[in-house]
């Protein structure tokens, strides 16, 4: 009984549980911090999108497209290897947490300005006509209705964001995925740290996607 | 109240007012009428700069809104308008939409703000709907709520475009019944609307508007009695029949 599933290496996978532990720990903090990290890129640049302003346009537009087309590996090893060169030197859990928080900063935008034009147009101009400014419409009248719209892809971006923490992995993060990679590559139990792993993510994911499915049948999306 | 001196506007090639010059008079009661794609809405929202105009100078209440620092909020304060599509906010009560850009851009107490916001609601039948959401309203009372909404900023002109357009027809009545118990105050009214029964009762004037121009303008009685120009004819046939 040598298979890559054999109990014995369930066994010693159980009983190292706390190295498992350890990385979920971490991944629940990285995904949090880049969480608020994308939701405040996000609303920034969404808006910014949504803006009557060619600059501000612009900047929203040449963000999401490099963002969103290259790899999320590259944005992480770009800063993991870069930001020392600057004279800045970061824990790797800061630089995961900002690499994914920038990745995913750029989808939340689109759903942002997706949800703000969502809004009808007489919103806008309801407000406007009633003396209050850009801003204080924004923050009244039409964030409060594009949140609603934006609830259900906003938490589908958190359940791939958590997954996408993994990047982590490759610089040596302390992450779920790492703990489990390199306490596999130790002994060669791939078998049930992998399978652990996996299911430790979907713990995490599921209930969110769950989550989502219901608030866009409320909505009727 | 109100001055128009030259506006043009343009979108894009399209010349969709063409050289306006039209003063509203404090508590006139004015009424615009024309067909379709003229440019009415634009010249009534040229007048709280919801469209800034090509060209030309407006101003409201002495103060030229078309200036380049020009204080746009302030005025926007005592210009309300109430919309075609009522544009109530949906996320919000009735008495909140009544109240909210009072309390957070005029800055009056809300006490203060809730109490004259339901003596509006009341005025426009709709007391006991306070506390509803705008959608489960008919449109009718919808667009009573908006009224009540722009009364509560205690506007010195009231700006409506085509304000029974998107009702149904059994829902038109209880709309112009408010505007016309309105006109009988002070305030100062203009008006884009095809209902000629109400421009009869209330309008001190009435402008046709076509192709971006005022063709004609002169009390209601003329438009019934003896119109000058051939499309003012054609286009009140279309509408009274
Ligand atoms: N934002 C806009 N962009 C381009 N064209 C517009 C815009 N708003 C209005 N127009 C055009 O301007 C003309 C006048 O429109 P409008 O003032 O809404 O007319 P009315 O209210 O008399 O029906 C129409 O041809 C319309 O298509
Ligand atoms: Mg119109």
């Amino acid at each position: 009984m040598n298979g890559p599933f054999a109990a014995f290496k369930w066994k010693a996978a159980l009983r190292d549980w706390v190295i498992f532990a350890d990385g979920l720990k971490t991944t629940i903090a990285v995904s949090m911090v880049a969480l608020a990290i994308a939701l405040i890129i996000g609303v920034i640049l969404g808006v910014f999108g949504t803006s009557h302003n060619k600059i501000l346009k612009k900047i929203n537009r040449v963000y999401v497209s490099v963002i969103q087309n290259t790899p999320l590996v590259i944005q992480v090893f770009f800063l993991y290897n870069m930001l020392p060169h600057l004279g800045i030197m970061l824990p790797v859990f800061t630089v995961g947490a900002i690499g994914v928080g920038i990745y995913h900063g750029a989808y939340i935008a689109e759903v942002v300005r997706g949800g703000i034009e969502a809004v009808p147009r007489g919103q806008m101009e309801a407000a406007i006509s009633q003396g209050f400014t850009y801003t204080e419409a924004m923050k009244h009248i039409i964030l409060p209705q594009a949140v609603k719209l934006m609830l259900p892809p906003l938490t589908n971006q958190a359940v791939s964001l958590i997954k996408n923490t993994s990047v982590m992995a490759m610089i040596a993060g302390g992450d779920l995925m790492y703990q489990a990679d390199s306490w596999s590559s130790y002994n060669l139990y791939y078998g049930p740290a992998y399978v652990i792993t996996g299911m430790l993510y979907l713990l995490l994911c599921l209930p969110l996607a769950r989550f989502a499915t219901k608030l866009e049948l409320r909505t009727g999306v | 109240m109100i001055r128009l001196e030259g506006v043009h506007k343009y979108y894009g090639n399209l010349h969709v007012l063409k050289g306006i010059d039209l003063t509203v008079a404090s508590g006139e009661k004015l009424v615009i009428i024309g067909p379709s794609g003229s440019g009415k809405s634009t010249l009534i929202r040229s007048m709280n700069l919801l469209e800034r105009p090509s060209e030309g100078k407006i101003i409201v209440d002495g103060i030229d809104i078309t200036a380049p620092k020009a204080p746009i909020t302030n005025v926007r304060q005592s210009v309300a308008m109430v919309f075609q599509q009522f544009n109530l906010y949906p996320h919000k009560t009735v008495l909140e939409n009544v109240t909210l850009a009072p309390i957070l851009v005029k800055k009056v107490p809300r006490k203060e703000a809730e109490e004259s916001g339901m003596a509006f609601l009341e005025r426009v039948g709709l007391k006991d709907k306070a506390f509803a959401y705008p959608s489960q309203l008919s449109g009718g009372q919808q667009q009573r709520v908006a009224i009540a909404r722009a009364l509560n900023m205690r506007p010195k002109i009231i700006l409506f475009d085509e304000p029974t357009s998107a009702l149904d027809p059994e829902m038109i009545q209880e709309v112009l019944d408010v505007m016309v118990s309105l006109a009988n105050e002070g305030i100062t009214m203009v008006v884009v609307t095809h209902e000629m029964g109400f421009a009869r009762k209330v309008a001190d004037r009435v402008i046709f508007v076509d192709g971006g121009e005022i063709i004609e303008e002169g009390p209601p009685e003329h438009f019934f009695k003896n119109p000058n120009h051939e499309r003012t004819k054609m286009f009140l046939s279309r509408i009274m029949h």
